[in-house]
């Protein structure tokens, strides 16, 4: 139990870049990103669970009671809706991109000249 | 609102049982992370994608940490979808 | 570099890379075993500094604020960029959207989903509402909150057309109101070097009961003016995409 979640991170990671990189279509490329960030939210909460702790929150559990690490929370949070704000503007290059050069092919659009 | 909740306070989920359930929803992550890059159609992913921020909502859940939930929850499976759709609706008709 | 070929060096380089990785976060304290201080010294310190009983809202508005007005910016950026990307190309002219919505050749949006859109927007605002506003409370906060605030204007689209969908928030409105919360955040921030205090320091009072409504002092109101801005940047997002559905292209390329 040590290592699986860190384990499936790297798969989650590995998964998403093979993805990225064999992509023939510019929003499947941008769905794989959406994985390989996703694999980084799973990381982060991982590295702050503390086995047998409940969620930070005190409102009808004693103050004291051992809780999970909040700051990572914090931190995966705001990550999550910044993403989807990132997503929105790669989506617009990828609109933009079709508009001007007339294909969607990240590898066609890699021989282009401008 | 939740004052009402704990008025019926819940087991607590013992550790043994708390580990098999994360163990599972890892390996559910991971397939469906495997899933998303697999569905090659554009349209296909983004359904394939919201079932994955589900399954991602629900472990972080198990993993204690709700406020996270609630984020990926509505970006996973609502804003994020209609976004790539919206996108893709522009390109198709370009296409015509 | 045929794809074939690409793929083959990528499975060398990313066995190479995922191996990499495994060996580092093999060198963690193990999954369960936190060994950090901060995170038990917050717990313990959080509730009785703040009066706010949701922790994790307390470090994002209160002990780390000054990154989340980063990242609120961010967002804003995002929105800002995406209208500019976006612009009119040369040759391209807008097609009038009731010119548009006649000439549509995809089915009508069934009746089931108008109903089901139209129900469930009255409900969504209010918890959308609900989380923003009971940030020092319980599992909510600001980004949750402006997060399911825009689900109900896509609701709204979903529901009805893209006419109602404009009618309901226009650009210039939308505009000001994302404008508001990121100064809003801004705002408090700066009030507190205004008392001589350090950028964000909490300077409203922090109220007696831990997690009531009024306590905690500014993070119930950052968290507030968060939510109002998360809400706007992305109506605004989901509008310059859906205004792109009109645009035709006038002549050949």
């Amino acid at each position: 139990m040590h290592i699986v979640p860190f384990a499936a991170v790297a798969w989650i990671l590995g998964a998403g870049l093979y993805g990225v990189v064999t992509s023939r279509h510019l929003i499947h490329q941008i769905v794989c990103l959406i994985v390989v960030q996703s694999s980084t939210y799973v990381l982060l909460l991982g590295v702050g669970y503390v086995t047998g702790a409940v969620a930070p929150y005190f409102y009808d559990v004693p103050a004291h009671t051992p809780a999970v690490d909040p700051v990572v929370q914090a931190l995966a949070l705001t990550d999550v809706v910044v993403e989807a704000a990132v997503t929105a503007l790669l989506l617009a290059f990828a609109i933009q991109a079709h508009k001007r050069f007339g294909t969607l092919d990240p590898q066609e659009l890699a021989e282009l000249r401008g | 609102m939740t004052g009402i909740l704990a008025a019926s306070a819940p087991r607590p989920v013992t550790p043994p049982l708390m580990d098999v359930l994360q163990v599972a929803v890892l390996v559910l992550v991971a397939a469906g992370a495997t899933a998303v890059v697999a569905a090659r159609q554009p349209v296909r992913q983004v359904i394939v994608l919201s079932g994955y921020g589900l399954l991602l909502a629900i472990l972080f859940m198990v993993f204690q940490a709700p406020d996270v939930t609630l984020s990926e929850l509505t970006v996973g499976a609502v804003v994020l979808p209609i976004l790539l759709l919206l996108g893709l609706a522009k390109v198709r008709k370009k296409e015509e | 570099m045929t794809p074939a070929a690409r793929r083959r060096a990528f499975l060398i380089a990313g066995a190479g890379l995922v191996a990499f990785y495994l060996w580092g976060l093999a060198g963690l304290p193990g999954f369960g075993h936190y060994p950090g201080p901060y995170g038990t010294i917050i717990n313990r310190v959080a509730v009785a500094q703040t009066k706010a009983t949701g922790v994790v809202s307390a470090v994002n508005f209160e002990y780390r604020g000054f990154d989340t007005v980063g990242e609120e910016f961010i967002l804003f950026v995002a929105a800002t960029g995406v209208a500019t990307v976006l612009r009119h190309l040369r040759g391209e002219r807008e097609r009038s959207a009731v010119d548009e919505a006649l000439d549509r050749d995809a089915p009508p949006t069934s009746e089931a989903v108008r109903m089901v859109a139209l129900i469930f927007t009255g409900p969504t605002v209010v918890i959308g509402w609900y989380l923003a506003s009971h940030a020092q409370t319980s599992p909510s906060g600001g980004f949750q909150g402006g997060v399911v605030l825009a689900t109900a204007f896509i609701l709204i689209y979903l529901a009805g057309q893209f006419l109602v969908f404009e009618r309901v928030s226009p650009v210039d409105i939308t505009d000001a109101v994302e404008a508001a919360g990121a100064g809003g955040f801004a705002c408090i921030g700066v009030s507190a070097v205004a008392l001589g205090l350090p950028y964000l320091s909490n300077v409203l009072p922090l109220g007696r009961t831990p997690g009531a409504v009024d306590s905690s002092g500014t993070i119930a109101l950052i968290s507030f003016f968060v939510g109002v801005e998360v809400a706007a940047a992305f109506v605004l997002i989901v509008g310059e995409l859906l205004e792109q559905t009109l645009l035709i292209r006038q002549g050949s390329r």
